[in-house]
């Protein structure tokens, strides 16, 4: 799976794309404790309460499912318009 | 009929205007919203940027369009987002839609903003004339209006 970053939560990270073809996780959730493990200094940015989530370009929560070949995006509250 | 468009160059209104005129004589209204960068009265702006999510951010609005025509009985919705990077004053946002009543024009025209706010992949950063550039914070107010709609 392919994860993207974007917004303040991109800066904080550090990066913009991750290509995670090994991943185990089976929810967004999963995927999450797995980045964190794998990334102890991102432990606190993604673990902020207001982290959205994307799934395949469409909005997700902790439990979606995702599998692999999806896209999967962590993001800030937006602040368009 | 649904228009969408995220683009970095600016929108001319009086054009956008006369495509919702459109030749269809059961038009009896039309409602248009624009945004536009608002400067830091504290900290004047060089400018803002606008990143989005490409791909989604597209259909993000789409979908707040086709929720607002399922709501409401309009004929056709405008909706333009600019991105990159604009100085204060400079046009963000096109919200146009067409009605046979104006309730319908009005009140699509509302939601698809409100909706969008709150929605839409867009992230803005504010870079000052002086010092570091500052990542603008989501708004409780602009949830709360969102929150109106919910049935």
């Amino acid at each position: 799976m392919n994860i993207l970053f974007f917004g303040s939560l991109r800066e904080q990270l550090g990066m913009a794309e991750l290509a995670l073809p090994n991943s185990n996780a089976s929810t967004v959730g999963q995927l999450r404790q797995e980045l964190q493990q794998s990334h102890p200094d991102w432990h606190i940015p993604l673990s902020d309460n207001n982290v959205l989530f994307a799934v395949n370009k469409t909005m997700a929560d902790e439990t979606s499912p995702i599998a692999s070949g999806d896209e999967i995006a962590f993001f800030p509250p937006v602040t368009g318009g | 009929m649904i228009s969408i468009s995220v683009q970095t160059t600016d929108f001319d209104i009086g054009a956008e205007y006369a495509k919702l005129q459109t030749t269809d004589t059961q038009t009896g209204g039309i409602a248009i919203f624009t945004g536009q960068v608002r400067d830091n009265p504290d900290q004047p702006l060089a400018y803002m940027r606008l990143e989005h999510y490409p791909g989604m951010t597209e259909s993000s609005l789409r979908k707040t369009a086709e929720q607002a025509a399922e709501r409401w009985p309009v004929k056709q919705i405008c909706v333009i987002h600019r991105i990159g990077d604009l100085k204060p004053g400079e046009q963000i946002v096109f919200v146009g839609v067409s009605s046979a009543h104006r309730e319908a024009a009005f009140a699509a025209c509302e939601y698809i903003m409100d909706i969008l706010k709150t929605t839409a992949p867009f992230w803005k950063k504010e870079q000052p004339l002086n010092g570091d550039g500052s990542w603008v914070d989501a708004k409780t107010s602009d949830s709360t209006r969102a929150q109106r709609w919910q049935k």
